[in-house]
Protein backbone atom coordinates (compact mmCIF):
# COMPACT_ATOMS: atom_id res chain seq x y z
CA UNK A 1 0.00 0.00 0.00
CA UNK A 2 2.77 2.32 1.12
CA UNK A 3 4.77 1.73 -1.99
CA UNK A 4 1.70 1.51 -4.28
CA UNK A 5 1.07 5.37 -2.68
CA UNK A 6 4.86 6.54 -2.70
CA UNK A 7 4.91 5.13 -6.41
CA UNK A 8 1.83 7.44 -7.18
CA UNK A 9 2.75 10.69 -5.71
CA UNK A 10 6.62 10.78 -6.72
CA UNK A 11 5.16 10.62 -10.16
CA UNK A 12 2.81 13.22 -9.57
CA UNK A 13 5.59 15.19 -8.26
CA UNK A 14 8.53 14.50 -10.84
CA UNK A 15 5.46 15.38 -13.58
CA UNK A 16 4.68 18.40 -11.74
CA UNK A 17 8.41 19.28 -11.73
CA UNK A 18 9.16 18.34 -15.61
CA UNK A 19 5.99 20.01 -16.83
CA UNK A 20 7.07 23.40 -14.70
CA UNK A 21 10.41 23.31 -16.70
CA UNK A 22 8.41 22.44 -20.16
CA UNK A 23 5.56 24.89 -19.94
CA UNK A 24 6.33 28.40 -21.57
CA UNK A 25 3.44 29.97 -19.57
CA UNK A 26 4.20 30.93 -16.21
CA UNK A 27 0.45 30.32 -15.16
CA UNK A 28 1.17 26.81 -16.51
CA UNK A 29 4.36 26.26 -14.55
CA UNK A 30 2.69 28.11 -11.40
CA UNK A 31 -0.43 25.12 -11.69
CA UNK A 32 2.15 22.29 -12.18
CA UNK A 33 4.25 23.99 -9.46
CA UNK A 34 0.61 23.46 -7.21
CA UNK A 35 0.86 20.07 -8.11
CA UNK A 36 4.31 19.10 -7.35
CA UNK A 37 3.54 20.72 -3.70
CA UNK A 38 0.09 19.01 -2.80
CA UNK A 39 1.96 15.11 -3.84
CA UNK A 40 4.37 16.69 -1.36
CA UNK A 41 1.75 16.97 1.44
CA UNK A 42 0.93 13.71 0.89
CA UNK A 43 4.12 11.97 0.62
CA UNK A 44 5.01 14.20 4.16
CA UNK A 45 1.62 12.16 5.34
CA UNK A 46 3.07 9.01 4.42
CA UNK A 47 6.26 9.70 6.24
CA UNK A 48 4.02 10.19 9.47
CA UNK A 49 4.26 14.19 9.57
CA UNK A 50 0.72 15.33 9.99
CA UNK A 51 0.97 18.95 11.36
CA UNK A 52 3.45 19.56 8.31
CA UNK A 53 1.41 17.95 5.64
CA UNK A 54 -1.72 20.88 6.17
CA UNK A 55 1.14 23.38 6.53
CA UNK A 56 2.66 22.38 3.37
CA UNK A 57 -0.99 22.37 2.09
CA UNK A 58 -2.31 26.04 3.51
CA UNK A 59 1.38 27.83 3.33
CA UNK A 60 2.30 26.72 -0.09
CA UNK A 61 0.10 25.02 -2.36
CA UNK A 62 -2.31 28.08 -0.92
CA UNK A 63 -0.67 31.02 0.17
CA UNK A 64 2.58 30.80 -1.56
CA UNK A 65 1.20 29.89 -4.84
CA UNK A 66 -1.59 32.35 -4.35
CA UNK A 67 0.86 34.81 -3.94
CA UNK A 68 2.47 33.52 -7.14
CA UNK A 69 -0.62 33.17 -9.26
CA UNK A 70 -1.72 36.89 -8.56
CA UNK A 71 1.28 38.47 -9.58
CA UNK A 72 1.08 36.40 -12.77
CA UNK A 73 -2.18 37.98 -13.35
CA UNK A 74 -1.25 41.42 -11.97
CA UNK A 75 1.47 41.92 -14.33
CA UNK A 76 -0.28 40.21 -17.46
CA UNK A 77 3.12 38.31 -18.24
CA UNK A 78 2.53 36.79 -22.01
CA UNK A 79 4.44 33.51 -23.06
CA UNK A 80 8.35 33.41 -22.52
CA UNK A 81 10.24 34.28 -25.19
CA UNK A 82 12.97 32.45 -26.54
CA UNK A 83 16.78 33.07 -25.76
CA UNK A 84 20.01 31.61 -26.66
CA UNK A 85 20.56 31.97 -22.68
CA UNK A 86 23.67 32.12 -20.59
CA UNK A 87 26.60 30.68 -22.03
CA UNK A 88 28.56 30.54 -18.48
CA UNK A 89 24.82 28.07 -17.32
CA UNK A 90 25.44 25.79 -20.74
CA UNK A 91 29.75 25.58 -19.77
CA UNK A 92 29.48 25.25 -16.61
CA UNK A 93 26.02 24.61 -15.05
CA UNK A 94 24.60 21.58 -16.73
CA UNK A 95 27.91 19.54 -16.14
CA UNK A 96 27.84 20.87 -12.23
CA UNK A 97 24.03 19.91 -11.91
CA UNK A 98 24.95 16.36 -13.58
CA UNK A 99 28.01 15.58 -11.46
CA UNK A 100 25.91 17.26 -7.83
CA UNK A 101 22.94 14.74 -8.95
CA UNK A 102 26.04 11.93 -9.72
CA UNK A 103 27.08 12.56 -6.17
CA UNK A 104 24.27 13.09 -4.18
CA UNK A 105 22.60 9.82 -5.54
CA UNK A 106 25.60 7.46 -5.16
CA UNK A 107 25.74 8.62 -1.16
CA UNK A 108 22.37 8.35 -0.96
CA UNK A 109 22.53 4.30 -2.53
CA UNK A 110 25.46 3.49 -0.22
CA UNK A 111 24.18 4.89 3.07
CA UNK A 112 21.01 3.12 2.28
CA UNK A 113 22.74 0.06 3.88
CA UNK A 114 22.55 2.15 7.24
CA UNK A 115 18.94 3.19 6.61
CA UNK A 116 15.86 1.49 7.20
CA UNK A 117 12.77 1.07 5.44
CA UNK A 118 9.51 2.92 5.66
CA UNK A 119 6.36 1.69 6.15
CA UNK A 120 2.84 3.20 7.35
CA UNK A 121 2.67 0.92 10.77
CA UNK A 122 5.77 3.05 11.98
CA UNK A 123 4.45 5.65 14.84
CA UNK A 124 3.77 9.31 13.46
CA UNK A 125 4.63 12.38 15.07
CA UNK A 126 1.94 14.11 16.40
CA UNK A 127 1.15 17.67 16.32
CA UNK A 128 1.39 17.45 20.14
CA UNK A 129 5.23 16.16 20.13
CA UNK A 130 5.80 18.99 17.80
CA UNK A 131 4.27 21.46 19.62
CA UNK A 132 6.16 20.39 22.45
CA UNK A 133 9.49 20.53 21.23
CA UNK A 134 8.33 24.17 19.38
CA UNK A 135 6.93 26.08 22.27
CA UNK A 136 9.62 24.74 24.80
CA UNK A 137 12.92 23.93 23.24
CA UNK A 138 12.73 26.42 20.19
CA UNK A 139 10.76 29.14 21.63
CA UNK A 140 12.88 32.16 21.05
CA UNK A 141 13.49 30.83 17.18
CA UNK A 142 9.71 30.56 16.96
CA UNK A 143 9.48 33.99 18.22
CA UNK A 144 12.14 35.60 15.98
CA UNK A 145 9.98 34.00 12.88
CA UNK A 146 7.29 36.44 13.63
CA UNK A 147 9.55 39.47 13.99
CA UNK A 148 10.98 38.19 10.30
CA UNK A 149 7.84 37.81 9.03
CA UNK A 150 6.74 41.26 10.06
CA UNK A 151 9.68 42.89 8.47
CA UNK A 152 8.75 41.04 5.26
CA UNK A 153 5.54 42.74 5.33
CA UNK A 154 6.85 45.83 5.77
CA UNK A 155 9.67 45.53 3.32
CA UNK A 156 6.85 44.23 0.41
CA UNK A 157 4.86 47.00 1.21
CA UNK A 158 7.70 49.38 0.90
CA UNK A 159 8.72 47.55 -2.14
CA UNK A 160 5.59 47.46 -4.15
CA UNK A 161 4.46 50.54 -3.43
CA UNK A 162 3.78 52.91 -6.43
CA UNK A 163 7.15 55.81 -6.46
CA UNK A 164 5.62 59.41 -5.94
CA UNK A 165 2.53 59.40 -4.31
CA UNK A 166 4.54 60.94 -0.99
CA UNK B 1 7.53 -11.74 0.80
CA UNK B 2 5.32 -9.56 -1.28
CA UNK B 3 2.97 -8.49 1.66
CA UNK B 4 6.49 -6.88 3.17
CA UNK B 5 7.77 -5.42 -0.54
CA UNK B 6 3.99 -3.42 -0.80
CA UNK B 7 4.24 -2.16 2.50
CA UNK B 8 7.78 -0.67 2.63
CA UNK B 9 9.44 1.54 1.30
CA UNK B 10 13.84 2.19 1.59
CA UNK B 11 14.25 5.75 3.11
CA UNK B 12 16.91 6.04 -0.06
CA UNK B 13 13.97 6.58 -2.53
CA UNK B 14 12.04 9.33 -0.57
CA UNK B 15 15.99 10.71 -0.59
CA UNK B 16 16.54 10.67 -4.26
CA UNK B 17 13.01 11.96 -5.25
CA UNK B 18 13.96 14.88 -2.94
CA UNK B 19 17.63 14.81 -4.76
CA UNK B 20 15.73 14.68 -8.30
CA UNK B 21 13.59 17.55 -7.58
CA UNK B 22 16.64 19.46 -6.09
CA UNK B 23 18.40 18.93 -9.95
CA UNK B 24 14.92 19.48 -11.10
CA UNK B 25 15.30 22.84 -9.71
CA UNK B 26 18.18 23.96 -10.63
CA UNK B 27 18.06 23.19 -14.57
CA UNK B 28 14.74 25.43 -14.55
CA UNK B 29 16.59 28.21 -12.80
CA UNK B 30 19.19 27.89 -15.41
CA UNK B 31 16.83 27.22 -18.33
CA UNK B 32 13.81 29.35 -17.54
CA UNK B 33 14.34 33.08 -18.68
CA UNK B 34 10.83 34.55 -16.77
CA UNK B 35 12.23 36.18 -13.82
CA UNK B 36 9.06 34.53 -12.20
CA UNK B 37 9.76 30.85 -13.30
CA UNK B 38 12.60 31.36 -12.18
CA UNK B 39 11.47 32.28 -8.82
CA UNK B 40 9.70 29.05 -8.94
CA UNK B 41 12.15 26.99 -9.62
CA UNK B 42 13.71 28.37 -6.23
CA UNK B 43 10.45 27.40 -4.46
CA UNK B 44 10.49 23.65 -5.71
CA UNK B 45 14.06 23.32 -4.22
CA UNK B 46 13.53 24.68 -1.05
CA UNK B 47 10.32 21.77 -1.38
CA UNK B 48 12.93 19.22 -2.65
CA UNK B 49 15.11 20.10 0.48
CA UNK B 50 12.45 19.92 2.95
CA UNK B 51 11.53 16.36 1.95
CA UNK B 52 14.63 15.32 2.43
CA UNK B 53 14.74 17.23 6.26
CA UNK B 54 11.07 15.24 6.92
CA UNK B 55 12.60 11.71 5.48
CA UNK B 56 15.86 12.15 8.26
CA UNK B 57 13.48 13.52 10.90
CA UNK B 58 11.43 9.79 10.11
CA UNK B 59 14.21 8.14 10.08
CA UNK B 60 15.93 8.95 12.93
CA UNK B 61 13.17 9.69 15.19
CA UNK B 62 14.10 13.48 15.42
CA UNK B 63 11.19 15.71 16.05
CA UNK B 64 13.69 18.81 15.68
CA UNK B 65 13.92 17.83 11.92
CA UNK B 66 9.78 18.81 11.23
CA UNK B 67 10.88 22.22 13.16
CA UNK B 68 13.53 22.53 11.36
CA UNK B 69 10.76 22.70 7.83
CA UNK B 70 8.56 24.31 10.26
CA UNK B 71 11.33 27.18 9.85
CA UNK B 72 12.29 26.61 6.52
CA UNK B 73 8.31 27.49 5.29
CA UNK B 74 8.45 30.70 7.19
CA UNK B 75 11.78 32.01 5.86
CA UNK B 76 10.38 30.36 2.17
CA UNK B 77 7.04 32.51 3.13
CA UNK B 78 8.43 35.72 3.97
CA UNK B 79 10.80 35.57 0.72
CA UNK B 80 7.85 34.68 -1.89
CA UNK B 81 6.44 38.00 -0.63
CA UNK B 82 9.79 39.97 -0.86
CA UNK B 83 10.68 38.66 -4.08
CA UNK B 84 7.04 38.74 -5.42
CA UNK B 85 7.18 42.48 -4.38
CA UNK B 86 10.99 42.99 -6.30
CA UNK B 87 9.40 41.43 -9.05
CA UNK B 88 6.25 43.89 -9.38
CA UNK B 89 9.14 46.99 -8.42
CA UNK B 90 11.14 45.57 -11.48
CA UNK B 91 8.36 45.25 -14.17
CA UNK B 92 6.71 48.72 -13.37
CA UNK B 93 10.80 50.13 -13.52
CA UNK B 94 11.67 48.56 -16.80
CA UNK B 95 8.62 46.80 -18.14
CA UNK B 96 10.14 43.48 -18.76
CA UNK B 97 10.65 40.37 -17.25
CA UNK B 98 13.12 38.84 -19.31
CA UNK B 99 16.69 37.60 -17.02
CA UNK B 100 18.48 38.56 -20.81
CA UNK B 101 17.18 41.89 -20.07
CA UNK B 102 17.34 42.69 -16.15
CA UNK B 103 21.77 42.43 -16.32
CA UNK B 104 22.04 46.09 -15.01
CA UNK B 105 24.40 44.43 -12.20
CA UNK B 106 26.15 42.15 -14.39
CA UNK B 107 30.00 42.23 -15.04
Amino acid sequence: MHLVLFLIFAGFCLAGAVNLLLQTHPINSALSLIVVMSSLAVLYLLLGAEFLAIAQIIVYAGAVMVLFTFVVMLLNVGVEEKTHGSKIARVIGFPAVIVVLDVIGTVIVEAQRHMGAISLSQPITTTQDLSRVLFRDMLLPFELTSVLILIAILGAVALARKEGHS
Amino acid sequence: MPQSLLNDVPSSWYLLLSALLFTLGVVGFLIKRNLITVFMSIELMLNAVNLSFVTFAHEWHAVKGQIFVFFVMVVAAAEAAVGLAIIIAIFRARNTLNVDQIDLMKL
